[in-house]
């Protein structure tokens, strides 16, 4: 064996060594290192490798708990006026809380101080910013439903029935949204008073009506930034082999929409709803900040910042608390959705 | 160009006339009118001012009445303001917002434009992420924050600028920071992932491989690609920039026609409404059609149909 044997190329003889079994060395190439990872496991893996994406969650959860969990059982109300102790400075106590803590007893300390009427204020921040990730949660669920829906059927069908509907998204662009959004406030103030006053209902008037025609406004007007991109996603997603096979074999425009379409263009539709979230409370806070948000007493961010304006010059942190925890709550959703794009969405970045 | 053009204003008209149509009859929707707010008018007087503004008659009539006016330029009188009509109204209020809206814009945009591409040569590095956290913030951050941050530390505490009015060029440095803060963020963003994408376009290894320099590269090519979406963004923003942000006036006492919209809505100045929501409308739609030109200028690419 010391010279191999010269085939000729001609020849019809086989290769013995092709026919050996595999050693072991060989076997463990064919084993499989790593799992198959699918859209979902892919998509946490790369959102997980994103510290800032991450950190911005955390954030998010904890102002969650702060504004959702806390309050419950914070010693203080929101609407509580506790008289003697108006405008106080963080962390002071009024001449009749020193007094009780003289004589033994505990005060929970006003971290943030009070306002004006003598309200706690880091509770009225926590309800605040309740009500802003409320109005940024539902309005963004109504968002998505209304506007993945309205985008698809519009990108599904095209023609005329695009070029109707698309133009209808035109001029809802065009009119001015807060003049409809005070119209709108107004013009619901009655009905839903009415409606407030019937067994079951008295959580409407613990909202305001303002609030609930801002969900309303929500609904009506800013699906359509979100209707425009589910349509062009559309558009393309419709031209796939998938969906021609799903139609050859008897598949109805409803369950190809929602089945195949939507199913596809899920990595948008998060991105998009995680984006429209701090637009959302964005929109909210300005309308607070004009005084047509949320009811009295109810706190909103906004409604807090514009009132502490008024006493600047003197109580400048019952405006800086507002204020930063609005800013840190958009920027940490911001960021968040960033994340998110990066994560399920490449293509979307531009 | 000319068709096209012709086409644009036929659809602009025609929006505009659903605008106006929309506008009007939900304005009207709302119950109550201009002069229900005021308790001491008897009930008399409030049927007398009613028939004197032309609002005792049926909502088609008005509706009618209306647009027959406006199509002879005829924005009608203001309900609250005695004796003024909506078009003088506007004519003294814009120039005050243009004014500090133009300045904003032209800051956003010798500002933002600039950094974005910085940030997006030097990728990576810590410039960019020092620009785009600045950038982030400036979209987080709403409005009345940053005005409400810019008067408390620049004239309360450091007392270096006025806290009001417009009557010296020092009056319009805050106002003008407080607009420009979030389109300039948002032009840096749009810059910083639009020169990306050129920068990876294989024409720009082209020009560098051909041997024009670095600056000459960046600027023929890379610059006058990666500014489109900039220019689309610019059509909406002048027209919201332009017409005053009520925040901003409301906090820095700038007599515009951003506090003036909102005054007419809470106090059911019709017409003032009606002549405010259609400028608006007008300018929005006018600059769109100028950004599509802009567009076809910028990039010779590009078809209009």
């Amino acid at each position: 064996m010391s010279e191999p044997i010269k085939k000729n190329p001609l020849s019809l003889q086989l290769n013995v060594e092709d026919f050996l079994p595999a050693d072991e060395n060989e076997k463990q190439s064919l084993v499989i290192m790593r799992e198959s990872v699918g859209f979902w496991k892919d998509g946490m893996r790369r959102l997980r490798k994103n510290a800032v994406a991450m950190i911005s969650l955390c954030i998010i959860v904890l102002v969650m708990i702060f504004s959702f969990i806390v309050p419950s059982f914070y010693p203080y109300s929101y609407e509580q006026q506790i008289r003697g102790a108006e405008n106080l400075s963080p962390m002071t106590y009024s001449e009749k809380e020193q007094a009780a803590m003289a004589a033994g007893e505990k005060v929970f300390p006003h971290v943030l101080g009070t306002d004006g009427l003598g309200r706690d204020y880091a509770i009225r921040v926590m309800m605040g910013s309740r009500i802003s990730l409320t109005v940024g949660l539902v309005a963004s669920a109504l968002i998505l439903l209304i506007g993945s829906l309205y985008g698809s059927i519009a990108g599904f069908f095209g023609g005329w029935v695009d070029l109707m509907m698309m133009r209808i998204v035109d001029i809802i662009y065009t009119v001015p949204d807060i003049l409809i959004i005070i119209l709108l406030a107004t013009v619901l103030k009655y009905p839903l008073g009415n409606l407030a006053m019937q067994p079951g209902f008295g959580w409407i008037s613990v909202v305001g009506v303002n609030m609930i025609s801002i969900f309303i406004v929500f609904a009506l007007l800013y699906w359509v930034g979100m209707a425009r991109i589910v349509r062009g996603q559309v558009m393309s997603l419709k031209e796939n082999e998938y969906v021609t096979a799903a139609r050859a074999l008897g598949a109805s425009n409803g369950r190809i929409i929602k089945k195949h379409i939507l199913t596809n263009c899920i990595g948008t539709l998060i991105v998009t709803t995680t984006l429209q979230i701090p637009s959302a409370i964005f929109t909210e806070s300005f309308l607070s900040f004009l005084g047509i948000g949320v009811a009295k007493p109810m706190p909103s961010l906004g409604s807090l910042a514009a009132d502490a304006i008024k006493g600047m010059r003197s109580f400048p942190y019952q405006l800086f608390a507002p204020a930063i925890v609005i800013s840190i709550i958009i920027l940490s959703f911001n960021l968040f959705g960033d994340g998110l794009r990066d994560a399920f969405d490449p293509k979307l970045k531009n | 160009m000319g068709k096209y053009i012709l086409k644009r204003i036929a659809l602009a008209v025609l929006t505009l006339f659903l605008v106006c149509t929309l506008t009007f009859f939900l304005m009207n929707l709302v119950p109550g009118g201009p002069f229900m707010a005021e308790k001491a008018i008897s009930a008399q007087a409030q049927a007398a001012m009613n028939e004197k503004y032309g609002l005792d008659k049926p909502l088609t009539e008005q509706y009618v009445n209306y647009m027959e006016r406006l199509l002879h330029g005829d924005l009608g009188v203001s309900v609250k303001q005695r004796g003024r009509t909506v078009n003088q109204i506007i004519a003294t209020k814009f120039p005050v917002s243009a004014k500090v809206g133009g300045i904003s814009v032209l800051v956003a945009l010798a500002v933002g434009i600039p950094l974005g591409s910085v940030a997006a040569l030097k990728r990576g590095s810590w410039l960019d992420n020092l620009i785009m956290f600045f950038a982030t913030c400036g979209i987080a951050v709403p409005s009345f924050v940053v005005c409400t941050l810019l008067m408390y530390f620049l004239s309360l505490q450091w007392g270096l600028l006025p806290t009001y009015g417009l009557s010296s060029w020092q009056n319009y440095i805050m106002p003008v920071m407080a607009l420009a803060f979030y389109p300039t963020s948002y032009i840096a963003r749009l810059m910083r992932s639009s020169m990306l994408d050129v920068l990876g376009q294989d024409y720009m290894r082209t020009a560098r491989a051909k041997g024009l320099s670095q600056s000459k590269s960046l600027f023929k090519h890379a610059l006058r690609n990666a500014i489109l979406p900039v220019v689309t963004y610019l059509g909406p923003m002048l027209a919201y920039t332009l017409t005053g942000s009520f925040v901003v006036e409301k906090i820095f006492t700038i007599p515009g026609l951003g506090s003036e919209f909102i005054g007419s809505i809470t106090g059911r100045d019709y017409p003032l409404i009606m002549g405010t929501t259609i400028f608006l409308a007008m300018l929005i739609i006018v600059m769109n059609v100028i950004v599509d030109i802009a567009y076809k200028v910028i990039d010779p690419r590009i078809k209009l149909k």
